[in-house]
């Protein structure tokens, strides 16, 4: 056991619970003022649910025994047996129960990521059912694939530091779900030529919230290390570059493309950067990280604009930032990973070992395509029982009053 | 006695309260209002994705005063509210019926 590195996980966790307060600002911003509110609830209610859920069976599905290389047993229900002693296979210097703890921070951010696709229109009741069934059935069995002691994606040898596959593209993934099954916000009709328009009420919320996620992605990243050391500050480095990277390649493509850098696409590049270096931040150099940030700042531009041509509303872009940021940073890991940066991880094809981009694509793939079929099912069948969606009366008051009575703003 | 109601542009406001305070108006009342006029709105993009945005923020300002200070008042303003391009805005001038102070019940022009 050692105390410096249970300090630093245990700073870590609390770093990415401050992520889903962040998320919940960076989308209340870019949704309309009536919709402020219920928006914001879908992120922080996640902290209770979610939460509990973890202690209770979560962690005993994603992180416990090994049952087929697909899910954990239920021996560790209710934490039985998580507590001070470490659990060598995830950490040999740090209580078992810090572990766990921090990994419930990431529990509760994958799920509240997927809710800017259908906000603005999603039934409060049938969203808490929906959570209830991801978590339960995708998250904690692909957690468990590409972290558990014993899961088959682990085992393949996949690269995956802080979630790109596990987080980013399995929550990107089941947003394009959504979008599909919920269909468009009434009055969508793309670009422009709609007649109602879609403008972010509070974009310095959303700037606020963005900075808040880059400051909490620190402890996603960097505490990934699970010690405070050297590879920490090496994650930590490449998390920072690569963000930093990715908001001047978001702001100066869409300079040049449609003629202004805007505020909202430097928090969404800054977005973009952290999620396509989250796989690859405790396997790359400095230089690669910011080759990693220019790659995702631009691709993730283009898939944004690319879901109008494509005819799907997803609200806050949750498949354009985080599904295809993911497979940027997943496949980009395949390229940069090399074994100087973390001896544990892996080389990428740049560093002599091609193998890794096709491990890397099979993560991918089996994530993307687990994710889309479970996530569209259990939309379907809710859609058919519970309903997805406030009725378009509900709609147009705005959610803030049809599924919580209460309004953000005041006069 | 007139009610002088007049739309400009908000950073405007400043200058023409200060001109207002010169000529010893005796009270305004502001608004932030939204309008267009002639010109229309302008074109705003999100993400990609462009609006046109059809109200403009203006702000209104309404005093009543006598009406042999109209004239004196509707020239400040728009000296001091004129930038000369499109959106600087217009002036109503409108007859008022009666006045009354809330406080003491007091009527017509001592009431302003």
């Amino acid at each position: 056991m050692n105390p410096a590195d249970t300090a630093f996980v245990l700073v870590s966790a609390a770093l990415v619970m401050l992520m889903t307060p962040g998320l919940a600002l960076f989308y209340g911003g870019m949704v309309r003022s009536k919709n402020v509110l219920a928006t914001i609830m879908q992120n922080f209610i996640l902290l209770g649910v979610v939460g509990v859920l973890w202690a209770i069976y979560g962690y005993s599905l994603a992180f416990g025994p090994d049952v087929g290389h697909f899910i954990g047993n239920l021996d560790w229900v209710g934490l039985a047996g998580v507590g001070a002693e470490p659990f060598k296979a995830y950490s040999e210097t740090i209580p078992h129960q810090t572990f766990m703890i921090y990994q419930a921070m990431f529990a509760i951010i994958t799920p509240a990521l997927i809710t800017g696709a259908w906000a603005e229109r999603m039934k409060f009741s049938t969203f808490l059912v929906f959570m209830v069934l991801w978590s339960t059935i995708v998250y904690n069995p692909v957690a468990h694939w590409v972290w558990g002691d014993g899961g088959w994606l682990k085992n393949l040898g996949a690269l995956d530091f802080a979630g790109g596959t596990v987080v980013h593209i399995n929550a990107g993934i089941a947003a394009l779900a959504a979008a599909l099954v919920m269909g468009p916000r009434k009055g969508y009709a793309g670009y422009g030529n709609g007649a109602e328009a879609f403008i972010p009420h509070n974009l310095p919320m959303t700037v606020l919230g963005a900075g808040l996620l880059w400051f909490g992605w620190f402890g996603f990243n960097a505490g990934s290390a699970l010690a405070a050391g050297a590879l920490a500050s090496s994650a930590f480095t490449a998390t920072h570059l690569a963000t930093c990277a990715a908001v001047l390649s978001w702001v100066g493509t869409e300079w040049i493309a449609r003629g202004k850098p805007t505020t909202l696409g430097a928090a969404s590049g800054a977005v973009a950067g952290l999620v396509a270096i989250t796989p690859a931040a405790g396997y790359v150099g400095p230089m690669s990280a910011i080759i990693i940030g220019l790659v995702a700042g631009i691709i993730c531009y283009l898939a944004v604009l690319a879901k109008v041509k494509l005819g799907y509303d997803d609200s806050l872009d949750v498949v354009g930032v985080h599904c295809v940021g993911g497979v940027v940073g997943a496949m980009l890991t395949g390229l940069f990973a090399t074994k100087l940066v973390n001896p544990a991880g892996g080389d990428g094809l740049f560093f002599g070992n091609p193998g890794q981009l096709w491990i890397q694509a099979v993560a991918v793939g089996v994530t993307l395509i687990y994710s889309f079929v479970v996530s569209f099912i259990l939309f379907k069948v809710l859609d058919a029982t519970m309903g997805l969606r406030v009725t378009p009366e509900e709609e147009m008051a705005g959610l803030d009053i049809s599924e919580h009575q209460e309004t953000g703003y005041s006069m | 006695m007139k009610k002088i109601e007049a739309i400009i542009q908000p950073f405007k406001l400043e200058p023409v309260k200060e001109a207002l305070h010169g000529l010893s108006v005796q009270g305004m009342t502001v608004t932030e209002v939204k309008g267009f006029g002639r010109q229309k709105g302008i074109r705003e993009v999100y993400r990609g994705m462009e609006y046109q945005v059809d109200f403009l923020p203006k702000v209104k300002i309404e005093i009543v005063a006598p009406a042999d200070k109209v004239k004196i008042i509707v020239d400040t303003i728009v000296e001091k509210a004129r930038t000369g391009r499109i959106g600087d805005g217009k002036i109503f001038v409108y007859p008022v019926a009666e006045v009354i102070r809330i406080r003491t019940g007091e009527t017509g022009e001592s009431a302003v």
